[in-house]
């Protein structure tokens, strides 16, 4: 075993200490505080399903050691909105049905909310581009794409 | 899956690396960590000491005498667009903009891609369709690498494993200089099968192919009939004929790179 690593960071805007094994990835730091909202899947970078936001910019939190984020800023699926205020991308979300199980809904979210700050109106397939990094198993994607175009027009009227 | 146990340096300097590599076979350079972390996921990499190179000062992007310096640590996403990098040398901007998504990107840094010499990897082909160099730093102090000695083997470089890749460097593009970089990919943001990088300028074409083989590959040889010539349709396809010979082996890949060698060619043309 060997030495725990303590790593101060921001959490969705809470400071946190965090004492973290050096293969400890920022994914499994982050359930292990009980934020599991970001979602292990295949642990190698291929699904998207972790993705947070680090810094600002989209990750993913299984291919970032948390002993590497001191200092820095993260944000969560729990950090963009709650069921009683739901951010805008999340009621897109609700409203096209672009979620079934859920699994890869929270690595979506996070994709489609920075793919709308750096470009509001994208067209579908500047959508479908976007969400490429980020598998998902049910819906076929119709809903997904659906839901980030619904926002895109949200997201701009507010 | 998880990554077996390591010791993680975060180190502060370049000299704190060189000194941690030289004393410890088993350590290796963590950057982006965007290749690196899925081998460990995966068991395939199974070092003692990660010495995680985050907090160096290895970013800056300058032309200097007509040449581009880039550090090391600079990710994907800023070469992509990055004013000075899309001014000065568009070619490493259009395959930066190619590798995985833009959640790899934000973490995948240049210098961590040129080393970890993925014979598919974009940036590798880049640097050596480009005639550029790497700057590495060890216990002996600095050297210079160029492109065409760099690449080796599959994930194999002529990098020894106490140097570090502090910087890389391209010749600056030209008033009449043009690139393009054409790849295929099953999906969007996947590993590509083949790409081609192109650069050509009014008095000579440089080319590399990334995917045929164990590392890039030098194909300059093959646009040869583009000199002194129109582009007709007869040196297009004499183009295609001397890429395909010169990615022989697999033929199918050898196809792909000779049709991806036309597409950039007439995106430069």
């Amino acid at each position: 075993m060997t030495a725990l690593i303590e790593t101060a960071l921001s959490v969705n805007g809470e400071r946190r200490i965090l004492d973290v094994e050096p293969r400890t990835t920022l994914l499994d730091a982050l359930r292990g505080i009980g934020l599991t909202g970001t979602h292990a899947g295949c642990e190698h970078g291929a699904c998207g399903a972790c993705t947070v936001l680090l810094d600002g910019e989209t990750v993913r939190s299984c291919l970032v050691l948390a002993g590497q984020c001191g200092g820095r800023e993260v944000t969560t699926i729990e950090g963009l909105g709650t069921p009683d205020a739901l951010h805008p991308v999340m009621e897109s979300f609700r409203r096209c049905h672009g979620l079934q199980c859920g699994f890869c809904t929270p690595g979506m979210v996070l994709t489609a909310v920075e793919l709308l700050d750096e470009n509001p109106s994208p067209t579908e397939a500047e959508v479908r581009e976007a969400l490429s990094g980020n598998i998902c198993r049910c819906t076929g994607y119709a809903g997904i794409v659906a839901a980030v175009l619904d926002a895109s027009s949200s997201v701009v009227s507010e | 899956m998880k990554p077996p146990p390591f010791e993680l340096l975060l180190a502060t300097s370049v000299a704190e690396v060189v000194g941690a590599l030289a004393a410890d076979d088993g350590a290796k350079v963590l950057a982006g960590g965007q290749s690196l972390v899925p081998l460990l996921a995966l068991r395939l990499a199974r070092p003692t000491v990660l010495v995680d190179v985050n907090g160096l000062d290895l970013a800056g992007i300058e032309v200097v005498d007509g040449e581009v310096r880039i550090g090391a640590l600079v990710r994907h996403r800023r070469l992509e667009r990055d004013a000075t990098v899309r001014a000065s040398a568009p070619l490493l901007a259009q395959a930066a903009a190619l590798v995985g998504h833009p959640a790899i990107r934000h973490r995948g840094t240049l210098g961590g891609s040129i080393a970890h010499a993925d014979p598919v990897a974009e940036l590798p082909a880049a640097l050596l369709a480009l005639g550029g160099s790497v700057v590495v730093e060890g216990p002996d102090g600095r050297r210079t690498i160029r492109a065409n000695q760099l690449f080796e083997g599959f994930l194999t470089t002529s990098i020894s494993p106490d140097e570090l890749l502090v910087e890389v460097r391209v010749p600056a593009a030209g008033p009449s200089t043009r690139t393009a970089f054409c790849e295929w990919a099953p999906r969007v943001g996947d590993f590509a099968v083949a790409g081609v990088a192109l650069v050509l300028d009014d008095s000579s074409v440089r080319a590399a192919v990334c995917g045929v083989a164990t590392r890039p590959v030098d194909i300059s040889d093959a646009f040869a009939p583009l000199m002194g010539a129109p582009l007709s349709d007869a040196v297009v396809a004499e183009v295609a004929a001397r890429v395909r010979a010169a990615c022989a082996g697999d033929d199918d890949r050898a196809e792909l790179a000779a049709l991806l060698a036309v597409r950039a060619l007439r995106e430069v043309a």
